[in-house]
């Protein structure tokens, strides 16, 4: 391995993310490519702009946008068409709401723990709760960490342009 | 410190990718068919047993699989690239000394660990690299980046909850070769494997202990260094630095069915050279020449018959611009097509590359290249949030509908590259 090779990835691997031991992000911290021309004064201080994706996602490597149908999680402000952000890294937890695959179907419920068993429960009276009492009815594929929601719903327009 | 090396191989991968999405066929035989349909390129575990063949004309197969309810896939590189992705992103919070070796393999440095940890370092590896991508991987570690290939053979052979194969001491080493068949050592042709048999050295372990003098004098420089490997001292690096930029780039696909009207070979051309100077302007290239090669077929069904020509044009100065590669490209093409034959394939190759620094600029044209380089870096910007399709000019046409567009009836979403093929969840 050359020496250069070594250094900048040492600059490169320095964000880490405690409870999952590993680092959360490739954070460039120093970027020395030098170019012909005045030298900016902001050089020294170059930073992205502040991104969404950063904000929603903590491991790009295990997270996954999904597309919700319907409303039954319409009390914990998720609504039929917006977007959530599975975590699949993430082990569920009593409480946490989650994207289940259930007698062939991904579902996003709320996962309950309960004396009695594992309980996939909606945020909407008109819907059921699903008991789980077997890991062949169903298992848990990640942990919804967040929700996405556009006004202008464009996502089914074609995006097709055309220049000749 | 010892040097030791892990080799860790995403499981039946392509299928396993379709799994992630698909957690009901989790148990159930899939194969993964190639381009246009036409051969079983991959295949799980369950379709490996049901006596599925690599390489197995779909067609022929067909009837079969449907009997026995196999699940069939058209190949999705889409998915199968980003999904290689975030399994490399989680294996580099291991080491960051790791080379990707394939789509589907990776080698890592694990020099740095003590002996006692790497097996519960491997298997945490192959949890996190499941938890968090739903790719199941097998590890094998050993002191050479051949042993580890060697170790990782005999960790797929293990029960699928290990999937952990460590080579450390001498007497497993040995074992492990002896159970390794010499055609399976990594870097041994079927030639060089066929002569071996022949003078009676089945095993890797009888290859080992060969002479060296008669490996070299008979197997050349590599097959030494192969022998050298097996005997466990180190001598071929992992090369973790960025793949060297690519001699020359190409892009060509088979027809759907066989194709007579150039307006149709137009299209697919033209899509085919967009893509390329794509990936031209990826690697920070500019090209100096051009070749546009056609495959013809006059009797059907006789592959024998198959022939190619192409043509080739010097640029007048190296460039990456897509317009001008599309004009060339169709020129050339104009100078090939004949009436009434039969074409299977087309393919555009970007050659004489030369780095963009290192581009000698026409200081006549440059007001005109700054105006290239800007329209370019619009298309590519536009394409990458957008996906390939979004961007057209006129002469690429339609690709669903016309009869070059690749044969795909069995292909899933890019659940992960394109917002509207998400996963969709009630
Ligand atoms: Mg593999």
């Amino acid at each position: 391995m050359k020496e250069n090779k070594t250094m900048r990835e040492t600059i490169y691997w320095t964000v880490y993310n405690n409870d999952s031991g590993g680092p959360t992000q490739q954070l460039l911290l120093f970027s020395s490519s030098v170019r012909a021309g005045f030298p900016s004064p902001a050089t020294d201080y170059a930073s992205d702009p502040v991104d969404l994706n950063t904000y929603f996602t903590r491991n790009p490597a295990a997270t996954f946008l999904v597309r919700v149908e319907g409303d039954s999680m319409i009390n914990a402000h998720i609504d039929n068409d917006d977007l959530v952000v599975v975590d699949k890294s993430l082990r569920a937890v009593s409480g946490n709401i989650v994207l289940a695959f259930v007698a062939g179907e991904f579902t996003i419920k709320r996962f309950v723990l309960k004396p009695d068993g594992a309980y996939l429960e909606p945020e909407n009276p008109k819907y059921e709760s699903i008991k789980v009492s077997s890991p062949e009815m169903g298992q848990v594929w990640g942990v919804v960490v967040g929700v996405v929601r556009k006004f202008d719903k464009d996502h089914k327009h074609d995006n097709t342009f055309r220049i000749s | 410190m010892t040097t030791r090396f892990a080799l860790v191989d995403c499981s039946s991968f392509y299928a396993s990718c379709e799994r992630v999405f698909r957690p009901e066929l989790e148990g159930k035989p899939v194969v993964v068919l190639s381009n246009n349909d036409g051969c079983i390129i991959a295949r799980s575990n369950e379709a490996k047993n049901l006596g599925i063949k690599m390489g197995a004309p779909y067609f022929q197969l067909r009837d079969f699989m449907e009997k026995q309810g196999v699940a069939v896939f058209s190949s999705n590189y889409e998915l199968y690239g980003d999904m290689s992705r975030r399994v490399t992103n989680v294996l580099l919070q291991f080491t960051p000394n790791l080379e990707v070796y394939s789509i589907d393999e990776s080698f890592m440095d694990f020099s740095h660990l003590k002996e006692e940890d790497v097996i519960s370092h491997s298997k945490q590896l192959r949890e996190r690299v499941l938890q968090w991508t739903g790719i199941p991987v097998s590890v094998g570690v050993g002191p050479t980046k051949t042993l580890a290939k060697v170790a990782n053979r005999l960790a797929k052979k293990k029960a699928a909850d290990e999937g952990v194969m460590v080579l450390t001491n001498t007497s497993d080493i040995e074992a492990a070769l002896e159970q390794t068949e010499v055609r399976d050592v990594w870097g041994i042709g079927r030639q060089h494997a066929a002569r071996l048999q022949a003078i009676g050295v089945g095993n890797a372990r009888q290859f080992r202990d060969l002479p060296a003098d008669w490996v070299k004098k008979n197997m050349a420089v590599t097959g030494l260094r192969t022998v050298l490997e097996l005997r466990g001292s180190s001598c071929i690096n992992l090369e973790a630095d960025e793949v060297p930029a690519k001699k020359n780039i190409c892009t060509s696909r088979s027809f759907g069915q066989p194709i007579s009207t150039l307006s149709e070979i137009e299209e697919a051309l033209s899509t085919h050279t967009v893509r390329c100077s794509t990936k031209l302007r990826r690697q920070e290239s500019y090209a100096g020449a051009i070749t546009v090669f056609l495959l013809t077929n006059r009797f059907a069904k006789d592959a024998s018959s198959d022939y190619y020509s192409s043509k080739s044009a010097r640029l007048p100065a190296a460039s990456n611009s897509e317009t001008q590669l599309l004009r060339y490209a169709n020129a050339l093409l104009k100078q090939m097509f004949r009436k009434g034959e039969r074409y299977v394939k087309v393919g555009v190759v970007l050659s004489e590359l030369v780095p963009a620094e290192q581009v000698q600029l026409d200081i006549f044209s440059v007001e005109n290249t700054e105006k290239q380089d800007k329209l370019m870096m619009t298309l590519d910007n536009l394409r990458q949030r957008f996906g390939h399709a979004a961007v057209k000019y006129a002469v690429q046409g339609e690709e669903k509908n016309s009869k070059w567009a690749m044969k795909h009836e069995h292909l899933s979403q890019c659940y992960t590259t394109r917002f509207e093929q998400l996963l969709r969840a009630r």
